[in-house]
């Protein structure tokens, strides 16, 4: 399956070779063109070199974490590479490296704890991975600084027609776009596999300024809350219930005649859908939006629960569904789109 | 004039959704254009050619004003909703807010026993729908509101929502009427997007490529009981902005627009502001680079329905605008 082997690459922000590869492998022979830029995203073109551009954008890379430093004892320090709660990262077993040595991340031991440490949470500078080494010499033979750190979860299809895996985000929106990629397209469908989307966009931003697109479509797997205790209100997105439509975020606010076009499209289709009911976060279609004289742009998401932890879970209904919408609306821009 | 700024600031536009300001305006200054188009974001983009030795200068305003987006509708019909740009729960809260499709709610709140607890997420919208089915004939998620509240017209001073930043739009649609011939390439550009970004003049400088950027925009002042401290006052003439925390004027349009001033009897004052920015802040870095600076316009309780100018400043800022873009520009 294609989006387990996605999902179990490794990819933090600036380091996605292992995506890249998977994304090269699946679709080499079956594009008009593919390329690699100078920050590593890949840019594919299906369908003829002339007509409305239309860039779709989906982002290698994932949340994780990066060795800043090994202690004398043998220990690994590390930073936070993107958004991730530092809450989820304790008592976790992670692995180091292109080679994935094994390391655990521990919790400070609970019988030693005073009171108030056990009320307050760990900061993650206070927690370092060990790989079981004696010694700095020891690990500075496995280990060097900038290796990137993932979460060790194993992709698995569980319940009725879910997934569980890490990095969902986004690596369920390349899922997306590949299989887009693969239909034939009367306009240059310009595929995007962007990098460094998680520490502000910086892939998209170059790629949108060599394509130069019209329209903008960023394929994401996105927040949903959809867990005890949320009120209806709070629930953003819920698997299952179909993609999600951005209305507004931090990074963009989507052209009103393209989200309308969407939204008519897919009840017009009956494809179900949801608003994505939140306007925190942001995605690629903001340097798309703004790239050259600005191009129209919308955002279609996969809900993703537990999004930026070791495992998110996501709903193969919602994928199926994500890729008929943006098909459609492929389909209905083949004449060229009038903002 | 005062006709002109009603019809501006009592049109609906928030963030993305300025089609129906645009129309008003467009109406306004198109007969006083060489050329008017709008771009794939929605900016309005008016060209005034000169004589051809000037140079080319983009002037903008934006249309879009502060509003609040529906994230959710309820069982009950209640709408749930966040905002566009920056807007403080104190201010809405028992404010009349109104959609593109005229549809009025107002804004109500949970139980709050400590103000500091009232944050947006507290409040909702009513629009006096019984039940979820109703609400959603009227209203969706994503739809966004304004401020529903019309001009008053308080003689020397006016008060409405949306003079941040409908009254800029104001001194360029007047500035247009009132221009005899140019050296200059004067492209008016009425920008989108602004409160969320300056996301509007961003694409729209990129397209007209200009040599020199002015923004008009409102700026806070100093002058109400015990406010912060800003030498900026109501009534005390146009504000030429040093900096803001978007952009530090280029010092030799800041000092182009105090000479112009000063040669031509228009009062001014300089204008630090500490928090905020303006669309020069993205004209100003693009491409290679375009001197920038920014005409302000002096605006009393800005982000609130009961935003306040003076029309003796909005008269200067007019006269400065013209008399800059009418002369040769040396920088």
């Amino acid at each position: 399956m294609l989006l387990k082997r996605l999902c179990e690459a490794m990819g933090i922000s600036g380091q996605e070779a292992e995506v890249r590869a998977v994304i090269r492998e699946e679709l080499g022979g079956k594009v008009d063109e593919m390329r690699c830029d100078t920050m590593g995203n890949v840019i594919v073109r299906k369908g003829p070199e002339h007509g409305p551009r239309v860039m779709l954008a989906a982002h290698m890379d994932e949340v994780g974490l990066m060795i800043s430093g090994i202690t004398k004892e043998g220990c690994l320090r590390f930073v936070k590479a993107g958004g991730t709660d530092d809450r989820v990262i304790l008592s976790k077993v992670v692995l180091v490296g292109k080679s994935r040595i094994p390391g655990v991340i521990g919790p400070r031991p609970h019988h030693l704890e005073t009171d108030k440490e056990r009320e307050t949470p760990v900061k993650s500078d206070k927690l370092y991975i060990d790989i079981g080494c004696k010694s700095r010499e020891e690990a500075e033979s496995k280990v060097k600084l900038g290796d990137p750190v993932i979460f060790d979860t194993s992709f698995a299809e569980f319940g009725e027609g879910y997934v569980k895996g890490r990095a969902l985000d986004d690596r369920i929106g390349c899922a997306v776009l590949v299989e887009i990629l693969k239909q034939d397209w009367s306009i240059p469908v310009w595929g995007v596999f962007t990098s460094q989307e998680e520490v502000g966009c910086r892939g998209a931003t170059i790629a949108a300024y060599s394509i130069q697109p019209e329209m903008g479509i960023a394929l994401e797997g996105t927040v949903s809350a959809d867990v005890a205790g949320v009120e209806d209100e709070g629930l953003v997105t819920q698997p299952g219930n179909g993609p999600a439509i951005g209305i507004m975020d931090a990074g963009s606010i989507p052209n009103r005649h393209m989200l309308a076009q969407v939204v008519g499209l897919a009840k017009q289709h009956g494809v179900p859908f949801q608003f994505r009911r939140t306007t925190s976060g942001g995605n690629d279609a903001g340097p798309i939006q703004r790239s050259h004289a600005g191009a129209a742009t919308v955002t279609l998401s996969v809900p993703c629960k537990n999004i930026h932890s070791p495992v998110a879970i996501a709903n193969l209904g919602d994928f199926d569904n994500c890729v008929r919408l943006v098909g459609l609306f492929l389909k209905s821009v083949e004449g060229g789109f009038r903002a | 004039m005062k006709e002109l700024i009603r019809k501006f600031v009592e049109a609906y536009g928030p963030s993305g959704y300025e089609d129906r300001t645009r129309a008003v305006i467009q109406d306004e200054i198109e007969k006083y254009a060489d050329g008017v188009s709008v771009d794939v974001l929605g900016n309005l983009i008016a060209l005034k050619k000169g004589d051809g030795t000037g140079k080319k200068i983009m002037i903008a305003g934006h249309m879009d004003e502060i509003g609040v987006i529906v994230l959710n509708v309820d069982d009950n019909g209640f709408l749930r909703f966040s905002n566009v740009g920056g807007l403080h729960p104190a201010v809405v809260l028992g404010q009349r807010v109104i959609f593109e499709n005229g549809t009025v709610g107002v804004i109500g709140s949970e139980r709050v026993d400590d103000l500091k607890d009232l944050k947006l997420d507290k409040l909702f919208i009513d629009i006096g729908s019984k039940n979820r089915q109703e609400a959603e004939t009227k209203v969706s998620v994503g739809d966004m509101a304004g401020f529903q509240v019309p001009m008053v017209d308080l003689g020397s001073r006016l008060v409405s929502k949306g003079m941040d930043d409908r009254i800029g739009c104001a001194v360029m649609a007047l500035a247009m009427q009132r221009m005899g011939r140019t050296p200059n390439d004067c492209y008016f550009v009425f920008t989108v997007q602004e409160e969320v970004g300056l996301r509007g003049a961003r694409t729209s400088a990129f397209a007209v490529g200009p040599e020199l950027g002015i923004a008009l925009d409102v700026t806070r002042t100093g002058d109400t009981p015990k406010s912060i401290t800003m030498a900026v006052g109501l009534g005390k003439g146009a504000a030429i902005k040093v900096k803001d925390s978007s952009i530090v004027c280029h010092p030799k349009v800041k000092n182009l627009m105090a000479e112009t001033a000063r040669k031509h009897n228009i009062p001014y004052q300089f204008e630090v502001l500490e928090a905020g920015g303006t669309d020069s802040g993205a004209i100003h870095m693009t491409k290679e680079g375009v001197p920038s600076g920014v005409i302000s316009i002096p605006t009393r309780y800005i982000h609130s329905q009961c935003e306040m100018v003076d029309l003796g400043d909005i008269e200067a800022c007019v006269n400065l605008l013209v008399k800059i873009l009418e002369g040769p520009v040396n920088l």
